[in-house]
């Protein structure tokens, strides 16, 4: 099948795509996009995660089909053309990231947890990140960069 | 010259600074290159196809179906190995494809390539294998009867290690006037490194073939894959990619000759990547243990003698499991002065998954048998727990298990006074969570405090020499001067390259470096592992980046006219004695970069002698306390971690960041086994192989962790470092235990501590009996 999806704002045209393949399957092969991470691929770890029109979803349980006409928002489209995004900043100021395999995955479930969120609480980043495995740091420089990442969002962004 | 400030300025990011690590950038744009991201051009996929039983002969391989499938392009069994069909880094007894026996579920019998992986996959579905199930040898302990059947030839007994001191070294008695027994166990653990097993090969135009792969230690692969493929060494080239955590399961081959197999058949590059479930049948786990203690002790709390049993079970085949046994017997007697000890550790061919290196390597294990006695023994002899262990800890000067007489400090009291002296956690409710969930308002919630203390050699041991090459390049161009490092190190996450860069700033003087990794045709840098990079390969660096300091004071000291004037490097100049600045280090170098390569070897060590397992085997030994607050829910049999604190000496805090994040990471993998991590075993056959059902903490299983850093410098290594990969996961599973211990007033002598054991719904908990 023919699939056509935004990705990181660009439209993006694929031919022969089988209707068995994953969203996460589609990123990383089709399009070349490696940024999300295939741990598992079965829903269990968080480190594919993606914006899906809007909506953090886990790639690899997205069947392609679905993400027809839809944009899609993987770490890749993270940083702007003015550097990088402060999340990305907070966890390499917070020494949040070893292996990396996590970062791209708790990267999305962050940036997702501050649109929401602006000043998340100790039970709020935790809920946000329950999804999200990472097997070196044990989380304490990640739930460090998320509230660094917070509040460096919170002093960027004028208060109505 | 132009005169320049008196003062070199100090030059960032050098030994001791919390330096940013150098692939961060890259890893938080997701453009980091992970094994299982690599492409190339008209690509294939690679498949492997496992026995589903634990133990069969093959009777027959019928490939013709899946070679039928359209899209296929090759299908190879044991009769396509051109080599020899076995490898292992120590014992090679492990077949690259099986020949007429398979002896645990998942191992590789057949390979398959084709254009995508689905059509790989169902090729490999295709390939009939017809088999006789034969009855898996499944019980370590019954394996060592002399009735059992024979998983391997010469017999399922891999290695003993017994160790003999004083009395029972004599042949005497041991006897004290108080005793205490127990019998403790601990289940299969997995690394559960979230960057699967991958890789991508490419022939080469020589007929040789380049494989990039994720891995601890380039060349000892080389050396497997090279005998698997029957190739001369420098027509197999290995390139390190990014690798996604390894904690020892990187340590033997998976899909590495596999691949090379299908790129040199088919004549095109092969990616293979394993699923999660795939991943956890490939790879070894951490060998589940059984371990009668006996300690004696006089009324005064202190210990006499130590009597152990430990069979570790090794599964199908022996990876790493000699050392792990040798590390066991070390360890065995944790970091007390013990006059007379009887131990004696088996490792044990089964048909279970086989088990090897995993972070602690077998220290972790005997740590929870030591620690769960010196409880039970402090209970007997009505002292405080911590006191008994302060009274029986080693010190520099001290002799451990294997006889070795400690040469650098070993802060062992030190280390149990500081986490027992940080105040306690309040009765708070977790950060913004609850225990008990709707099930209960925690009604049944008990506090409980648990401490340990382990120890662990640091390197590898009993006269194995895993040196480590390194090359350090001075350049200058443009006015700017800069150092190029390169060393085979795999950096698996742990930050060997951050620390690589950090001394060669501090011995050059210099900001810029790049460090570079060697393929396996540079000199090896040993693996990543048992804690051991940082002084090897760090001591490695420091040697190259000394020699060619050397090299270029010399010809400053031309420069300037008068030899002996020009004494270090600093701020990217030459300086005096008095630290003044006596010349630009770019004028230096104008003339052209001065490199040096030095092979660095640590200091000697021995062999365990045969029969009492006495030896200076180890070259350092490292050291770390845990005490861990539990909020314990004894009807619901459920665990909450308030707080965990260490205490560790690491010789020179070489980059307190990232230290931190070691001891994180090792203390909540040590947390994961107390409380919910085992592969699940029943009949020779994986029960959990998925993040669903084999559980690792979650961000919501993590407290707070209080970590007090020593650094009492260790005098026979590299500014004094002594390796922290490891420590922080020893004494972690007994210190959480012996927490859920204190608030249920159970035994609980095995790990990972189910809920059932908790809520004392076990007959678990009688086996050590209380
Ligand atoms: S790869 Fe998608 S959740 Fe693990
Ligand atoms: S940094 Fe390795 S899994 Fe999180």
């Amino acid at each position: 099948m023919r699939l056509t999806l935004t990705v990181n704002g660009e439209q993006r045209d694929i031919e022969g795509v089988a209707g068995t393949e994953s969203l996460l399957y589609v990123l990383r092969q089709r399009l070349g996009l490696h940024g999300a991470k295939n741990a598992c691929e079965q829903g269990q770890c968080g480190s594919c995660s993606v914006h899906l029109d809007g909506v953090l979803v886990c790639a690899c349980l997205v069947p392609a089909p679905q993400a027809h006409g839809r944009s899609v928002e993987t770490v890749e489209g993270l940083a702007g053309g003015d550097g990088p995004h402060p999340v990305q900043e907070a966890f390499l100021a917070c020494g949040a990231v070893q292996c990396g395999f996590c970062t791209p995955g708790m990267l999305k479930a962050t940036e997702d947890l501050l649109r929401r969120c602006p000043d998340p609480g100790e039970a709020e980043i935790k809920d946000a990140l329950a999804g999200n495995l990472c097997r070196c740091t044990g989380y304490r420089h990640i739930l460090e960069a998320v509230r660094l990442a917070a509040a460096r969002t919170r002093a960027l962004e004028p208060r109505p | 010259m132009t005169p320049y400030a008196t003062h070199a300025r100090r030059v960032a990011g050098t030994v001791g600074d919390s330096a940013p690590r150098p692939d961060g950038p890259l890893k938080v744009r997701g453009a980091f290159a992970y094994s299982s991201d690599l492409e190339a051009e008209g690509m294939l996929w690679g498949t492997t196809l496992r026995s589903p039983h634990p133990h069969a002969r093959i009777l027959s391989v019928d490939t013709s179906a899946a070679l039928a499938l359209p899209g296929v392009r090759a299908v190879l069994t044991h009769r396509d190995v051109p080599g020899r069909n076995l490898h292992g880094s120590m014992v090679v007894d492990q077949p690259v494809l099986a020949v007429d026996t398979v002896r645990y579920e998942g191992e590789p019998v057949a390979v398959v390539a084709a254009e995508d992986p689905e059509t790989a996959r169902r090729a490999a579905e295709l390939v009939h294998v017809a088999y006789e199930v034969l009855p898996p040898v499944t019980d370590a302990e019954a394996a060592l009867a002399p009735d059992s059947p024979a998983v391997h030839p010469a017999g399922n007994l891999l290695r003993h290690v017994p160790l003999r001191r004083g009395r029972a070294a004599r042949g005497e008695p041991l006897t004290a006037d108080v005793v205490v027994r127990g019998v403790y166990e601990v289940g299969m653990q997995d690394q559960a490194f979230l960057g699967p097993e991958s890789g991508l090969a490419v022939p080469d135009p020589d007929g040789g073939v380049s494989l990039h792969v994720a891995t601890q230690w380039l060349h000892v692969d080389h050396d497997q894959v090279v005998e698997a493929l029957g190739l001369p060494r420098e027509k197999v080239r290995l390139y390190l990619a990014g690798v996604g955590g390894a904690f020892g399961a990187r340590e033997d081959l998976s899909m590495h000759a596999h691949a090379c197999l299908l790129a040199l058949r088919t004549g095109r590059p092969v990616k293979m990547c394993y699923t999660r479930g795939e991943s956890f049948v490939g790879h070894v786990h951490r060998h589940p243990a059984r371990m009668a203690y006996e300690h004696g002790a006089t009324r005064d709390g202190r210990l006499v003698y130590v009597k152990a049993s430990i069979v570790l079970d090794g599964g199908a085949y022996s990876s790493s499991s000699p050392a792990v046994a040798g590390t066991v017997a070390t360890c065995s007697l944790g970091p007390y002065e013990v006059p007379d000890a009887e131990v004696d550790v088996r490792v044990v061919y089964t048909n279970n998954p086989p088990c090897g290196a995993m972070r602690g390597f077998g220290a972790v294990q005997t740590c929870f048998g030591y620690e769960s006695q010196m409880d039970r023994l402090a209970r007997e002899l009505g002292m405080d727990p911590v006191e008994l262990r302060i009274r029986n800890a080693v010190a520099e000067g001290s002799a451990v298990a294997n006889g070795q007489v400690l040469d650098h400090p070993a802060p062992v009291a030190e280390l149990l006074r500081r986490v027992r002296e940080r105040p306690m956690p309040g009765p708070s409710l977790p950060e913004g969570g609850h225990l008990t969930g709707t099930t209960s308002r925690g009604e049944s919630v008990v506090r409980g405090v648990g401490y340990a203390v382990g120890f662990k050699n640091v390197g590898f041991v009993e006269g194995f020499d895993d040196y480590s090459t390194a090359r350090v390049r001075l350049e200058a161009g443009g006015g700017q001067v800069r150092a190029v490092v390169t060393s085979a190190a795999a950096e698996v996450g742990q930050g060997v390259v951050t620390v690589q860069a950090q001394i060669a700033r501090t011995e050059l003087g210099v900001e810029q470096v790049a460090v570079e990794f060697g393929d396996s045709a540079f000199g090896s840098a040993g693996p990543s592992s048992s804690s051991r990079q940082t002084y090897v390969t760090g001591g490695a660096v420091k040697a190259a980046a000394e020699a060619v300091r050397a090299r270029v004071l010399e010809r400053a000291d031309r420069l300037l006219g008068r030899a002996g004037t020009a004494t270090g490097l600093s701020g990217e100049a030459v300086t005096g004695a008095g630290g003044e600045v006596l010349c630009k280090l770019a004028d230096v170098l104008g003339d052209g970069a001065v490199e040096e390569t030095v092979e660095w070897h640590h200091r000697p060590t021995f062999p365990l002698d045969p029969h009492t397992g006495q030896g200076d085997s180890v070259f350092q030994f490292a050291f770390a306390a845990h005490r861990a607050v539990v909020d314990v829910d004894v009807e619901l049999g459920l665990v909450r971690t308030v707080e965990i604190a260490t205490a560790q000496d690491v010789g020179k805090a070489v980059n307190p960041q990232a230290l931190l994040g070691q001891i994180h990471g090792g203390t909540v993998q040590g947390l994961g086994l107390a409380l919910m991590e085992e592969i699940r075993v029943e009949g020779g056959l994986m029960q959990n192989p998925s993040f669903t059902d084999y559980l690792i903490p979650t961000v919501h299983d993590v407290p707070p962790m209080h970590v007090d850093v020593l650094e009492l410098a260790d005098p026979h290594a590299p500014y004094g470092v002594r390796g922290v990969g490891e420590p922080p996961n020893i004494s972690s599973p007994a210190a959480v235990a012996a927490a859920v211990r204190d608030a249920t007033g159970l035994a609980l002598p095995r790990i990972p501590l189910r809920p059932e054991d908790v809520a004392g719904l076990t007959a678990a908990d009688d086996a050590g009996g209380r």
